[in-house]
This record gives C-alpha cells, sequence and structure tokens, in this order.
C-alpha cells in the first residue's frame, strides 16, 4: 500500500490537506520534484540557458493565442483574407491577439536559433545529451512545418505564392513528384481544399506533435540531467555533505523559478516592443506582399519566404538545376536540415564547452555562424541583390556566388567536424563550475 | 559579450544594405500625414467618399468605425453615406465588379488595407504623379505606376500633368554619361491645365488622403501605440521586482 | 539562513507574487474581451426602424430585431379594455418583474396606449406565441379576452404581453427599449433619439 505510507505535505499552508489528498492518489509530489521541484541544475547558467524556458513559454502564447484566434477566423478561401482583417478591427481587441500570435512565431524561431546555437556553444549535443538534441531537432522541424502551414492562413498573396512554391518543391521528387504535390494541395494550385487541411495541421495535428516533442525533450533532458557552460558533468562531483547534492548542482526551484521568471519577463518586454510599437519590423515578420489578397493569376514581383526559413531557401536557389530538374536543390536542402540530426556523432571533441574547445572549432564555428546569417540575408533578397560580376567570372549574379559559398561552408562546417574536433588543441576542463 | 555585440552589428548592416538595396528606382516622395491628427483623417475620409470609393471598395472598414475618428453617427450619415443606407455597413463600392473588369481590364483593388500592401510613401506619390499620355486607353498614365489601368480620378482638383523629358548630358560642366556611354535622363511632371486647385493645396489633399487610408489599414493603430506605452511600464516594473527577487534568492549561493 | 534574510525575502515573493498575480488577470482580459459581440454583431444588432404608417387597428406587425421577432400591435378599444378586464386573471397586473424599460412599466406596458410593442417570446422555453383575438373564444375559452397563446406549452399572455396564471411561462413578455421617432415611426432596440 503505498499510498498509505507517503507522508503527509508540509509547507502548502491551508492546501496542505488537497494536496496530501491527491497526493495519496496520484504522483503529484513525485512528478513535480522529478521534473522540476527537485532537479537538480549547475548553478552556473549564464545567458545563453533562458532560452529553453522561453521556447516553452512562447509555445504556451502560440497555443493560447492560437485558439482565441481560430474561434473568428475562417479556413476559407474566399473569407480567411476577409477573417483575418475582421479579427485586427472588428473583434475587441482581435488586433492584439493577432498581433501576439505573429510576432510570436517569429520570436519563437528567434529563441529556438539561439537554443540551438547555445548546443554549439557549450556541446550540449554531446554524449550523454545526443536523443536530447535529435528530440530537440524534431522539434525544430515540427515548429518549421507548424510556421509553414500557419502562414498561408491569412491567404494574402505571399500566403499563397510561398505555399505555391514548397508545395511545388515537393514535385521535384522523380517519378511521383507530381502526383506527390497534387495529394498535398488535394488540387492543381493550392486552393481552398489546401487551405482547409492546412489549417487542420496548424491549428491541431502539429501542436499535438509539438507538445508531445516538448514532453520527450523534457523528459530526456531530465533523465541526464543539463549540460552547464563549462561543460563538464556536475553528477560526477562528490556530493556536499550538508545538502546532499553535487558540489555545483543546485535544485531548480527555487532557483532556476525565479530566474527564468526574471528572464521571461525580460523576454516580454522586448516583446511588447516589437508587437505594439513595430509589428511588422519592416516587413520582416508581416509582409507588405501579404496585405494583398490571394490571387492565383498574379504573382508578386519577389516573392521571399519569412525571415526564418531564408538561410534554406537560400541553398536550394544556390544549387543550379542538374539533369533538367530541380531536385538537386530540394535534395540539398532537405540535407541542410537532416544533417542535424547526426551532430552528435560529428563531433569528436574531448570536451564539450567552447571555453576548453581549441582554436579550430571557435574559428568554424563563427564561421558557421556568419554563413547562417549570410545565408539568410540572402534569402531575403532577389538573386541580382548584388549585381554581377565581371566578365572574368562569366557575369553571374554575386548573391548567387556568395549563396554557394555559403551553402559550402554549411555543409562544411558539420562534413568536416569529425576531423578538426578530433585534431584540435583542446584545453584541459576544470573540476568545478566556473562561477562568479 | 564583445562578439556577441559584432554579431548583432553584422546582423543590423544586412538589415540596412538590404532596406537600402531595395528602395526601388522611383524616389517616393515623403507622405506627410499623422493619424492621430482627426481633422486630416476627416478631410481624407471626404475625399475617399466622393473620389475614391466610385470604383474602389474598402470593404473591411464599417463606416461606424468612423466614429473613431471623432464623427458622429449623424454627420457620417449626411456627409459620407453614399453607397449604403446605414452608418453599420461596409463601405462597399456602388459599381459591380464585372462591370469595373470590363470598363478597365482590372477590377479596382480594394482599398481596406492598400496602405499596408503598398506603404504610405508609394500612395502619396502615386497620387501625384499621373500625366497625359495619348497612347494609354484612359488616356492617363504615372511615374509610378506605369500604364495603370485608372484614370486620374483626383484630376479636376490637381489639373492635367504632362510628362517633360531632358536629357541631361553636363552636369556644371561635367560630363555625366555613365561608362557605357548612355546620358542621364531627367523627366519631370508640369501642369499644363491648372486644376481647381493649386500645387500645395493639392498635395494637402493628396496627403490627407494617404493618411486616412493609412488609418484605414489599421482602424486600431493608435490606441495599439497608447496600450503599447502602459504595457511596457507594468513590465518595466515586473523587470525590477522580479530580479530583486532573483537576486534574494540567489544571494544565499556561494 | 538566519531569520532576517528569510523576512526580507518572504516581502519579495509576497510583492512579486501580488504585482505578477494582478498582471496576469490583466493580461487574461484582452482573451476574454475577444470573446464580447464584435462591429459586426453590433452592427447587425443595431436598433431597426419600424414604419406604422400603415398598420391598421386590430392589426399586428412583426419585425426582427437581434434575431428575434418584434411585435408592434395597434390596439383597439375593445383590446385596451380586455387587458383592463384580466387584471384580476394575470400572475404580475403591476409590471413588477423587471421586463420592461421604465417607461413602460404603466397599465398597458408602452409608451402609448395604442401601440404594444413587445418581443414576441414566450418567457418559458423560447418559442414565439401566436396571437389570438377576443373572436377565437371557442377554442380558447369563454372568457379569452384576446391575446397571446404558445402553441409550444400553452402559455397565454394577454394585449399588453401579461402572462396569465396557472399556465408554463412564469412571467410577463419582455418589452424591448423602443423610442417614437415622429408618430409614423418607431425605433426599436434604443430608447435614445438619433441613433
Amino acid at each position: 500500500m503505498a499510498a498509505t505510507e507517503k507522508q503527509p505535505v508540509t509547507g502548502l499552508g491551508p492546501l496542505n490537506g488537497v494536496v496530501t489528498w491527491v497526493d495519496a492518489r496520484f504522483p503529484l509530489i513525485k512528478l513535480w520534484e522529478d521534473q522540476w521541484g527537485k532537479y537538480i541544475a549547475p548553478k552556473n547558467f549564464n545567458f545563453w540557458y533562458y532560452f529553453g524556458s522561453l521556447a516553452a513559454f512562447i509555445l504556451v502564447l502560440q497555443i493560447v493565442t492560437g485558439i482565441f484566434l481560430t474561434m473568428n477566423y475562417k479556413p476559407d478561401a474566399t473569407q480567411a483574407f476577409a477573417s483575418v482583417e475582421y479579427i485586427m478591427r472588428e473583434v475587441p481587441l482581435g488586433w492584439l491577439i493577432r498581433y501576439l500570435h505573429s510576432t510570436g512565431a517569429s520570436a519563437f524561431f528567434i529563441v529556438v536559433y539561439l537554443h540551438m546555437f547555445r548546443s554549439l556553444l557549450y556541446g550540449s549535443h554531446q554524449k550523454p545529451r545526443e536523443l536530447l538534441w535529435v528530440f530537440g531537432v524534431l522539434i525544430y522541424l515540427s515548429l518549421m512545418g507548424e510556421a509553414f502551414f500557419g502562414y498561408l492562413l491569412p491567404w494574402g498573396q505571399m500566403s499563397f505564392w510561398g505555399a505555391q512554391v514548397i508545395v511545388n518543391l515537393f514535385s521535384t521528387v522523380p517519378f511521383i513528384g507530381p502526383d506527390l504535390s497534387e495529394w498535398i494541395r488535394g488540387d492543381y494550385v493550392v486552393s481552398d481544399a489546401t487551405l482547409n487541411r492546412f489549417f487542420a495541421f496548424h491549428v491541431i495535428a502539429l501542436p499535438l506533435v509539438l507538445v508531445g516533442l516538448v514532453a520527450a525533450h523534457l523528459t530526456a533532458l531530465h533523465e541526464v540531467g543539463s549540460n552547464n557552460p563549462d561543460g563538464i558533468e556536475i553528477k560526477k562531483q562528490p556530493k556536499d555533505p550538508r545538502t546532499g547534492l553535487p558540489l555545483d548542482g543546485i535544485y531548480s526551484h527555487p532557483y532556476y523559478t525565479v530566474k527564468d521568471i526574471f528572464g521571461v519577463v525580460v523576454f516580454l518586454f522586448v516583446f511588447a516592443v516589437i508587437a505594439f510599437f513595430a509589428p511588422e519590423v519592416g516587413g520582416y515578420f508581416l509582409e507588405a506582399n501579404n496585405f494583398i489578397p490571394a490571387d492565383p493569376l498574379k504573382t508578386p514581383l519577389h516573392i521571399a519566404p519569412v525571415w526564418y526559413f531564408t538561410p534554406y531557401y537560400s541553398i536550394l536557389r544556390a544549387v543550379p538545376p542538374m539533369f533538367t530538374s530541380q531536385f538537386p536543390g530540394v535534395a540539398v536542402m532537405g540535407a541542410a536540415t537532416m544533417i542535424l540530426f547526426v551532430l552528435p556523432w560529428l563531433d569528436r571533441s574531448p570536451v564539450k564547452s567552447i571555453r576548453y574547445k581549441g582554436p579550430i572549432y571557435k574559428f568554424a564555428l563563427w564561421v558557421f555562424v556568419l554563413t547562417f546569417l549570410l545565408l539568410g540575408y540572402l534569402g531575403t533578397e532577389p538573386t541580382n541583390v548584388w549585381g554581377q560580376t565581371g566578365a572574368w567570372l562569366g557575369n553571374v549574379e554575386r548573391a548567387t556566388v556568395a549563396a554557394r559559398i555559403g551553402t559550402a561552408l554549411y555543409f562544411a562546417f558539420f562534413l568536416l567536424m569529425p576531423w578538426y574536433t578530433r585534431i584540435d588543441k583542446c584545453l584541459p576542463e576544470p573540476q568545478r563550475v566556473t562561477w562568479k | 559579450m564583445k562578439k556577441l555585440s559584432v554579431v548583432f552589428a553584422l546582423v543590423a548592416a544586412l538589415v540596412v544594405t538590404g532596406a537600402l538595396a531595395s528602395g526601388g528606382d522611383i524616389k517616393l516622395d515623403h507622405a506627410p500625414g499623422d493619424v492621430r491628427d482627426v481633422a486630416s483623417l476627416q478631410a481624407g475620409a471626404r475625399t475617399f467618399v466622393n473620389y475614391c470609393l466610385n470604383c474602389h471598395s474598402a470593404s473591411l472598414m464599417r463606416y461606424s468605425g468612423l466614429r473613431d475618428i471623432g464623427l458622429t453617427d449623424e454627420q457620417i450619415k449626411s456627409n459620407l453615406l453614399f453607397t449604403a443606407d446605414k452608418v453599420g455597413e461596409m463601405m462597399n463600392t456602388a459599381m459591380v465588379r464585372k462591370d469595373a473588369k470590363e470598363w478597365f481590364g482590372t477590377a479596382p483593388p480594394d482599398l481596406s488595407v492598400i496602405a499596408r500592401a503598398r506603404g504610405a510613401d508609394w500612395l502619396y506619390t502615386y497620387l501625384r504623379s499621373f500625366y497625359r499620355d495619348a497612347s494609354t486607353a484612359t488616356g492617363w498614365n504615372n511615374t509610378v505606376f506605369p500604364r495603370v489601368a485608372m484614370p486620374h480620378a483626383l484630376w479636376q482638383l490637381q489639373g492635367e500633368q504632362v510628362l517633360k523629358e531632358e536629357i541631361i548630358k553636363e552636369v556644371d560642366g561635367k560630363d555625366v554619361s555613365d561608362g557605357h556611354g548612355s546620358v542621364r535622363k531627367h523627366s519631370k511632371l508640369e501642369i499644363v491645365t491648372p486644376g481647381v486647385l493649386s500645387a500645395t493645396q493639392f498635395d494637402v489633399v493628396a496627403g490627407d488622403l494617404v493618411n486616412f487610408l493609412v488609418w484605414v489599414g489599421e482602424p486600431h493603430q493608435v490606441l495599439r501605440k497608447q496600450v503599447g506605452f502602459w504595457v511596457l511600464i507594468v513590465l518595466g516594473i515586473l523587470i525590477a521586482l522580479t530580479w530583486l527577487l532573483k537576486s534574494a534568492f540567489w544571494k544565499e549561493l556561494h | 539562513m538566519s531569520d532576517q534574510i528569510n523576512s526580507g525575502r518572504r516581502k519579495i515573493v509576497v510583492i512579486t507574487a501580488a504585482a505578477g498575480a494582478c498582471a496576469g488577470v490583466v493580461a487574461a482580459l484582452p482573451f476574454a474581451a475577444t470573446m464580447l459581440p464584435s462591429e459586426r454583431a453590433k452592427a447587425l444588432g443595431a436598433p431597426v426602424e419600424a414604419d406604422i404608417a400603415s398598420l391598421s387597428p386590430g392589426e399586428m406587425q412583426v419585425l426582427e430585431w437581434r434575431g428575434k421577432p418584434v411585435w408592434i400591435v395597434r390596439r383597439t378599444k375593445e383590446m385596451l379594455d380586455g387587458i383592463k378586464k384580466s387584471d384580476g386573471q394575470v400572475t404580475d397586473p403591476k409590471s413588477e418583474v423587471d421586463q420592461q424599460p421604465d417607461y413602460a412599466k404603466n397599465e398597458f406596458r408602452s409608451i402609448k396606449d395604442e401601440y404594444a410593442v413587445l418581443v414576441g417570446v414566450c418567457t418559458h422555453l423560447g418559442c414565439s406565441p401566436q396571437l389570438k383575438s377576443a373572436e377565437t373564444q371557442g377554442e380558447m375559452g369563454a372568457d379569452w379576452a384576446g391575446g397571446f397563446y404558445c402553441p409550444c406549452h400553452g402559455s397565454k399572455f394577454d394585449f399588453a404581453g401579461r402572462v396569465y396564471k396557472g399556465v408554463p411561462a412564469p412571467i410577463n413578455l419582455q418589452v424591448p427599449p423602443y423610442t417614437f421617432l415622429s408618430d409614423t415611426r418607431i425605433l426599436i432596440g434604443d430608447d435614445k433619439k438619433g441613433a
């Protein structure tokens, strides 16, 4: 009789009785202590460690704002555009909910990119956290799907043509391509049928997947324990005789509870500046052309995906058609995302943190970051943005050359990693974390 | 942190160059409007219903929404309500879409969010850049939107302009032709038949109209910023409180 | 740690928790607000105007306001007498229950005696009653003075919309806010002139 052996809950004042009753029938205290309350984390988390909890916060924000948008949005090609504007104009404070959701979408990617960069900085993908990283990549890919499906819903010109271009990527797959893209659209063009199914994916299918993956991500994290900016395993440290915790370990609650709350509030401040004062962010968060209703007969002059897709879009455009097929570009773009899955096994470095990694990795990481930003920028612009090279290079577009170099560097960072992380001259890791 | 600031500076540089590069070919004039200027919005609304609403709709905008720019239901009814019976109706056009398509070759776009799609400066320059051109179906052309299907709706106010093109070979005695030997052309719009208004007066009318369109594009934009101001104040207080909270707990760690 | 630290910490915990809770409640308001009637719903629910110039005595005109039937009955002398007569038979002869604007809390539940303006929805379960004139005594009972009869569950009302005793409906029919714009035009849904 496990239930009778449990200690009564104390310290919750008037709630003691109720919580004791529930805890006797449901592992409430155990869940809380395993997942957060008594979860032992290193005490030296820095700036980069805010983004995990922020991502979770934004997930909740997106789900809640999404639910309220769904109450007034119409997934119908003849009504979708007007229904979004109906939310913006006629629903009391509907504009606020919509801007929170549209700004939240971009904020989600900013936070997730920084969260992933943190991993590259401190080796959070390295053993024993490979599966944690894999769950994270799955979250990232689901998030891309979620964003892609959601972007069709306002049914503006960029929604329509963005979806048209992306779905057409599938038509380049050899043999089954054309049928495949027709199946995805449910029509010969992006149409009402497409909008309706994308709506279903956006509001229920992928959110369920995302929530499930986040649960798996957190479970895996709490199993292996958090990494930290020094990349050493605090679990291997001797226990502090007074507290019974590893020397550099602290309980998440209350320490990281209060720290993450502070992080969320600071984030909200920056977020509010954007959502209330510049929700379009110069066309990067909300594109001007998306204020023109979808028109299957008129392509906008310049189609660019929303900023968070643009690095991959650049890679897609950088690969020239081969054998009269665009498929190589699509395949390379796919590979650029898939390669993230194997990162833990490409990284052969004996240490985790950039603080103790050698100069080659530091150099490679900065080149990679700049490459990613460059590819991202180029993806927002037409390929003639930098004009053409002189005749000595065959009058090709400079931006395309840059995108090709960028693509090569992107893959080089990953594919050469087993080699350069092994020969790199690493520093010895300390026994204790660096703190204060 | 030093490295971080380098990255941010780089991103900022990329964005700025991008913004400059995507500026387009035509130099746009700066639209003078201010969406908090109720008098300007009301003047713009009058011009809008008198000159635009005959062909264009603003079908996402309700007449009753004009209360937000200081108009009463009575004022809306007696001065602005030509295409509907009730203030609760949408600002639809009297023209049938199909007819419009036959007459102009393309249906005039809805103007509810046109300012968000085109930008205020584009609209302001466009409305002032019509000129006479015998080669087009309507007899009008536009420097901002060449061969646009729309005739100059405000021509009685502005008058008729023509496009004068002069070839500039020298500026201050210096040859300005570029490396490929082509010369620089300078085109200028000139009023040949004056309208009811002077050029300055017309700029004010066009400015008010664009201001109104900017407001129609997002009627709650002033409220949005007002709410935002208070939200930031509250969040600022919460930042201070949560920082104190965090410090209160973390100071006992050694 | 000493008790001093603890009391200082306790203070900031309480203050921050209180401030956070307030901010949280305020942040929830916009979400709740989106569920209020939108501008479209308000426009559709706007007051409606009725032209009663062609309504002859004893006749009823029905129009729709906020998705509900609103009756305008031009009552004859006999109908008004019938109302007086039924005082003893109705549940709430003095209109004590708040089912009408103050200006209609009178003998005939109306602004002008001649015109009854009523929301034609039975106060029992929401069916729409029918007009039964005094001539239908055969089917409505010998002392029927004319009024409304709900076919769903048999509730009866007089020509002032007052409910009879012993029927399922508990209270009188609702009188909507209304105003006379002129002798022949009634605005239903708003009692302040000029909406």
